[in-house]
């Protein structure tokens, strides 16, 4: 790791060790840089409580893909990770609950066949263990690469949402940067509370197929947290350095009678 | 360089056609009738070469050109095949929560003696009638319609037939400020949810989220020369190579026919068409698409709503192809 980052918000040099006490916040323009997912992890839940599940799922390439597995190849190396999602169980002031992160590092956080598969187990698990659900999302979307499977991952992720509906326990999104097209699309807008990071990207279409079909003029805070915020999408916009504990309070009322019994 | 659009492709054809009626209102005028025999020999040839042609072409169609075939503008759109396949149809518009959406239709129907709810994407044929329907890219409220309507038919016990023809959701700026991404996902958890039966048939575009919004079937099915695709196979091939006339290759990566999406298990039958597509005999193509329809919801009718509610959750649950480590 560099020992220096350029910071994206305001372009000041920062120190990587300061930066770190603040889980990557810019302490001059509060700037949330992205956080991998075992950072996340690190920085959200009760120390030393994470278990990881389902780490042994691989991404195949189940349609012979043009370059998909040398992607995988680079971002498993780049990132030490299997796919981009971590998953397991976790305790958040005490309180066990499911969660699942994505790692934008690993392929742009994309949700093919393995992402959906530990997506649908994490909410699965919560409705088994009658604990709350937690996602944190950050994924361009679908992972293309996957054709209509990860397309499918759509309802499946969606599926995971039902039973813990079925099951009356809580389910929190969190939205980071990005989250954006078919993870936004399914498993992330359908949480019981759904929170988000400032200035994080969240939105349907990304830059690209927005210009293909020939979408103008749009407005400054066009597919920003605050945008989505603003027009009822997203429950509240919480800087990273409070998250957890609106987290921890939500999952301990919400999740009242779950842990009760 | 391949075709970009299904007139191009089919233009050889459409020009023996177009050959073919000239010579049609030729001999209708022909006095003689040694010269009008002459004539009509000639068209009978044209027709019998044209018939071949189609024949060939059709029988070997590629990723690509299912891809011009299932944007064909002469091909059955959903209002078609529901006024083909239903003897009643009372289209319901508004979402109750901001407006009505053209690019999304639907409401109450009786298909061969059944009372059904139908709905589907609707995409237009003139500019006018494009620019009405959105070109089927329907934007929140389009989804909003299509959830009320499948709770209605959740109330009333009626089994739901969701017909999908849409390049993709819309992406404007009015679609994200209404939370098209909430629309589509609450319209899937609500398919997911429905204690009636659910038969989702692709009949020409299945492009994306904008297609599985009101997608989720017990039984999915799929017209021979529909494709169904996580992304337009142009957009994908600007991300790969950054040069969005390679879609032909990113169709064939893609796997988006129904032949691909049969062998992956992600939808229960292709629904044949015609020969030469279902743009070239649009009621055998509904009367297909009727028979394969009629099929499911009699399939599905045997099953409790538990059991249609669980049937569709196992059958999504168990989708995607994975492997472990070690």
């Amino acid at each position: 790791m560099a020992e220096f980052i350029k910071c994206s918000g305001c372009g000041r040099v920062l120190f990587h060790t300061e930066l770190m006490q603040s889980w990557k916040v810019c302490g001059h323009c509060g700037w949330h840089h992205r956080l991998s997912a075992r950072e996340r992890i690190e920085a959200t839940f009760d120390p030393g409580t994470f278990e990881e599940l389902d780490a042994d799922l691989v991404s195949v390439d189940p349609l012979g893909f043009p370059e998909y597995r040398e992607k995988l190849a680079a971002a498993e190396q780049k990132t030490g990770l299997r796919d981009a999602i971590v998953s397991g169980m976790a305790r958040l002031d005490g309180l066990p609950v499911s969660v699942a992160v994505s790692d934008f590092a690993f392929m742009g956080g994309s949700m093919g066949s393995v992402a959906g598969e530990k997506i649908v187990r994490s909410l699965e698990r919560a409705a088994e263990r009658r604990c709350a659900a937690i996602q944190f999302c950050a994924s361009g979307g679908a992972r293309m690469q996957e054709g209509m499977l990860s397309l499918m991952q759509l309802p499946k992720t969606n599926a995971g949402v039902q039973r813990c509906r079925d099951a009356g326990v809580p389910y929190i999104a969190v939205f980071t940067d990005p989250t954006m097209a078919g993870v936004l699309a399914s498993y992330a807008s359908v949480a019981d509370v759904i929170l988000a990071e400032p200035r994080a990207m969240v939105g349907f279409a990304g830059a690209r197929v927005s210009k293909q079909a020939g979408v103008g003029k749009v407005p400054d805070d066009f597919q920003m947290a605050e945008f989505a915020h603003k027009h009822g999408f997203i429950d509240r916009i919480v800087a990273r350095g409070e998250l957890r504990d609106v987290l921890a309070a939500l999952v301990r009322i919400l999740g009242a009678r779950c842990y009760a019994g | 360089m391949p075709a970009k659009t299904w007139k191009e492709w089919e233009g050889p054809v459409l020009e023996l056609q177009d050959g073919i009626a000239k010579l049609r209102q030729m001999a209708a005028k022909e006095a003689d009738s040694a010269k009008r025999k002459a004539l009509e020999s000639k068209i009978a040839e044209y027709e019998a070469r044209l018939a071949k042609y189609i024949d060939t072409q059709y029988s070997q169609l590629g990723p690509w050109e299912k891809v011009l075939v299932a944007r064909a503008e002469p091909r059955p759109y959903t209002l078609d095949f529901i006024q083909a396949i239903c003897s009643e149809f009372i289209e319901l518009e508004g979402d109750r929560r901001y407006g009505n959406d053209p690019a999304i239709v639907g409401g109450p129907a009786v298909f061969r003696g059944r009372p059904i709810v139908i709905l589907g994407h609707q995409k237009g044929r003139n500019i006018q009638q494009r620019q009405y329907r959105n070109f089927g890219m329907a934007k929140p409220e389009g989804y909003r319609k299509a959830i009320r309507l499948m709770q209605m038919a959740d109330r009333f016990g009626l089994p739901v037939v969701a017909l999908l023809d849409t390049p993709a959701a819309d992406p404007g700026v009015d679609s994200e400020s209404r939370g098209i991404s909430e629309a589509i996902a609450d319209s899937i958890l609500t398919m997911l949810g429905l204690r009636v039966p659910t038969v989702a048939a692709v009949i020409g575009e299945g492009g994306s989220g904008g297609a599985i919004g009101i997608g989720v079937g017990n039984h999915v099915l799929m017209l021979e020369h529909a494709v169904y695709s996580v992304i337009p196979p142009e957009g994908c091939a600007a991300i790969l190579w950054r040069q969005p006339e390679r879609g032909d290759e990113a169709a064939a990566a893609l796997r988006l026919t129904a032949q691909s999406a049969m062998e992956l298990g992600l939808i229960d039958r292709i629904v044949p068409e015609p020969k030469g597509g279902a743009h070239r005999a649009p009621d055998v193509a509904a009367l297909s698409l009727g028979d394969e329809l009629e099929r499911s919801l009699k399939e599905l009718s045997g099953l409790t709503p538990e059991e249609l509610r669980e049937q569709r959750y196992r059958k999504y649950r168990s989708m995607g192809v994975f492997g472990t480590a070690g």
